[in-house]
């Protein structure tokens, strides 16, 4: 019981910054067809410009300031790149945020070298919120699970009750049609690509000092991230939603069980050796598994349900 | 002249076509008596297998649309099947020349692509793109549960000069292996010329560009994407089985990783994946830059990121479309005119290059050898990275290039819209008459 809600709690805290992610990626992509390579880039960007701003003025401004920058420079890329390219189609487009995830990560190298940064957590989220059955839940991933809540419950709000998410909303569908009525739909397009952006970053200065904030930080998450925008269906901000807290903890509970189908087999009486044919695949435990959960998820979802779990039907 | 071009169209076509091919032919023969160190007849090698690999990837980018992560799935695939053919031919449980070892790769990258190409092709465009990431991710990862097959950290090791000697080449030297691979590689490019031709190379072709109508027409475009996206395996597995006879040496970390698929997008892209022969440019490039720029400089992959995003922006058909474009200029007689402007870019890209180079340079100096001393060697330059006088230096020469590349660029747009208007009345008065 401990074991299952300590690991609940983790994996839903892991989910949820999964779902910050895949979030904008989504409203990007459902909005622009455009599939951003570079979304977790922005996420380890944001981890980065939040260690350098915070050890200047605090974790705090921090929080706000690298956000709001990352903005920018997604917004900026979106103007002078992305738009440029959108005339030769969704492949190009792919291709030149592909191409920018290249260059961050190099520029990323340069500037703060090649090794983990000592992005470390503020005062107020060190130490436990609670313990439950002696273990301790540390305050930094409730705060993640707070933001990412908070975030989720504001984009529903932004996009539902305010005039420019119902523009957003109809230049999603009709982008023509919004288009004759007077708004300005390339502009709407950059906003919510420099928004996304922002969400990217805002994951990247919480997860960044939960987590470990290096270079190879946005190819591991980034994979992942692909993952849960495929199989909670493209486009689908609820999918993405479900996807997200599935992997989250599905990787969070595989992680920790240290059992494999040997131990199984030899519970109901059957010995596993090193002469059993396939040794190797059964004696494999869950954990050693877990990296490639997701994948296989991935690979079980295309197999019975192509358009994911909550995507529409495509052609 | 014109009536000659107009009158005989079908002839000469054929045979300028066989002339290329013989022409690619001798050159696969000559280069490495041209190019006699060992160092080139090492990247002559690598050359030839990766012209395959780029060449098999484009069969999904180029022709088929197919945006593909994980390519280097197949290619590594291919390479750890042929090394165990090759140790098992070596203990004498299998009867197997060397010489068909890439067979036996291109047979393994085809089953892999047969297995997880069923899943990959379901969709197309950016989920295809975002499902090959995922499948590259599973079977890099996965590679390293299966240490007795992939060898772990280490990798497996072969030696390629087991058996008898077949018509007496026994693949000790490098020169002979370089055979091996340029004879693989003219025989794939040719295959794969021939691919394009084929009704299934057309109607991919169809189903990159409108899969809408492939359907109504009555194709299922999901079939013509899973066999296509299984010969274009065949062919990785090929390259990967030659890699691995060159290097004697296969490791999962390395060749099934993501960084090595994305090398060959990028690569494939740069060349150009419009023209059938861009991929070889790129193979090529791809040699150039991993084995020369990363020596010259330790910034390589920060240029070649620009130059891709570059290259992306405003040419996005490779380095085979600027060559394309230019030669349509030159049929024209028209390249005498562009001469001057192109000059002029030239002057001025340089310039600006350098300055960006020297300030990218010292950057990467300060971060990355700071224990060197502060004196940074490049391109024949020796400067000071720690004095403000080399910064402000590089700044100056960065903005005067900014600013003569900008003059440069107008100028050069300009000329070569008046170029291509002209040609468009010579096409059209032609047509009249």
């Amino acid at each position: 019981m401990e074991f299952f809600t300590i690991s609940m709690l983790n994996g839903l805290s892991y989910g949820l910054l999964l779902f910050m992610l895949s979030s904008g990626l989504t409203l990007i992509f459902s909005m622009m067809g455009v599939l951003n390579f570079a979304h977790t880039s922005f996420y380890m960007l944001g981890a980065y410009f939040a260690y350098s701003i915070s050890s200047v003025i605090g974790f705090w401004p921090a929080l706000v300031i690298a956000p709001l920058v990352v903005a920018v420079l997604g917004a900026l890329f979106e103007r002078h790149c992305l738009r440029r390219v959108h005339k030769f189609g969704h492949v190009p487009e792919l291709l030149v945020t592909f191409g920018l995830s290249y260059l961050i990560l190099e520029l990323v190298r340069l500037v703060w070298g090649n090794a983990t940064v000592p992005y470390g957590l503020p005062e107020q989220l060190q130490g436990p919120l609670f313990s439950l059955y002696g273990t301790q839940f540390p305050k930094s991933r409730s705060f993640i699970m707070l933001v990412a809540l908070l975030m989720l419950l504001s984009i529903w709000l932004l996009l539902t009750r305010t005039r420019i998410g119902l523009v957003i909303q109809a230049a999603l569908t009709h982008p023509e049609t919004v288009e004759a009525l007077g708004h300005n739909v390339p502009r709407v397009f950059m906003l919510v690509f420099g928004g996304g952006a922002a969400l990217a970053a805002l994951a990247g200065v919480i997860g960044g000092n939960t987590y470990v904030t290096e270079p190879a930080m946005a190819g591991a998450v980034g994979s992942i991230v692909f993952v849960v925008v495929v199989v909670g269906g493209m486009g689908s901000l609820a999918g993405a939603f479900l996807a997200s807290l599935l992997i989250g903890v599905l990787q969070t509970f595989a992680v920790a069980i240290d059992q494999s189908l040997a131990t199984l087999l030899s519970a109901i009486g059957v010995a596993v050796t090193d002469q059993t044919i396939g040794h190797e695949l059964l004696q494999l435990s869950v954990a050693q598994v877990a990296p490639i959960l997701p994948y296989l998820l991935l690979v079980l979802i295309l197999i019975f349900r192509p358009r994911g779990l909550l995507g529409k039907r495509e052609g | 002249m014109t009536t000659t071009a107009t009158a005989t169209p079908a002839r000469p076509m054929i045979a300028g076509r066989a002339l290329i091919w013989i022409g690619f032919a001798a050159l696969l023969v000559i280069l490495p008596l041209l190019f006699r160190s060992s160092l080139a007849l090492t990247m002559l090698s690598q050359m030839g297998y990766l012209v395959i690999i780029c060449l098999s990837y484009n069969m999904l980018l180029g022709q088929g649309g197919m945006l593909s992560f994980g390519h280097a799935v197949y290619t590594g695939m291919g390479a750890f099947i042929a090394v165990h053919a090759m140790n098992l031919a070596t203990k004498g449980t299998i009867p197997l020349p060397l010489v068909v070892v890439p067979l036996v790769g291109g047979a393994a990258g085809m089953f892999f692509a047969a297995l997880l190409g069923y899943v990959t092709t379901k969709k197309s465009g950016t989920t295809f793109a975002m499902i090959t990431l995922g499948i590259g991710e599973l079977v890099a990862a996965m590679s390293l549960m299966f240490p007795s097959f992939f060898g772990g950290e280490g990798g497996v090791t072969t030696n390629r000069t087991y058996g008898h000697p077949f018509l007496g080449l026994t693949f000790g030297s490098q020169l002979q292996v370089y055979y091996l691979i340029a004879t693989y590689c003219f025989i794939s490019t040719g295959l794969m010329y021939a691919f394009t031709g084929t009704p299934l190379g057309r109607m991919l072709n169809a189903v990159r560009d409108n899969p809408e109508r492939v359907e109504f027409v009555g194709y299922n475009t999901q079939w013509v994407r899973y066999i296509s996206f299984v010969i274009a395996g065949f062919f990785a597995g090929i390259g990967g089985a030659l890699a691995a006879i060159n290097f004697e040496i296969v490791n999962a970390s390395d060749s099934l990783s993501a960084v090595r698929s994305g090398g060959y997008l990028l690569f494939t892209f740069l060349g150009g994946a419009t023209f059938f022969f861009g991929p070889i440019i790129g193979a090529v490039l791809l040699v150039f830059a991993s084995v020369m720029l990363s020596e010259l400089t330790k910034a390589w992959l920060l240029y070649l990121g620009l130059a891709f995003l570059l290259m992306v922006m405003f040419a996005p058909g490779g380095i085979a479309s600027l060559i394309m474009m230019n030669l349509r200029v030159a049929k024209f007689g028209k390249l005498g005119r562009l001469l001057g402007v192109y000059v002029m870019l030239a002057l001025a890209s340089a310039v600006l290059f350098l300055g960006i180079a020297a300030v990218i340079e010292m950057v990467y100096h300060l971060q990355l050898s700071d224990s060197l001393g502060a004196t940074v060697h490049f391109l024949g330059f020796s400067f000071d990275a720690k004095s403000p006088t080399s910064w402000m230096a590089a700044a100056a020469v960065t903005a005067v290039g900014a600013v003569l590349f900008t003059l440069a660029r107008r100028r050069f747009a300009r000329r070569w819209s008046d170029v291509q208007g002209e040609i468009e009345a010579m096409l059209a008065q032609e047509a009249g008459a």
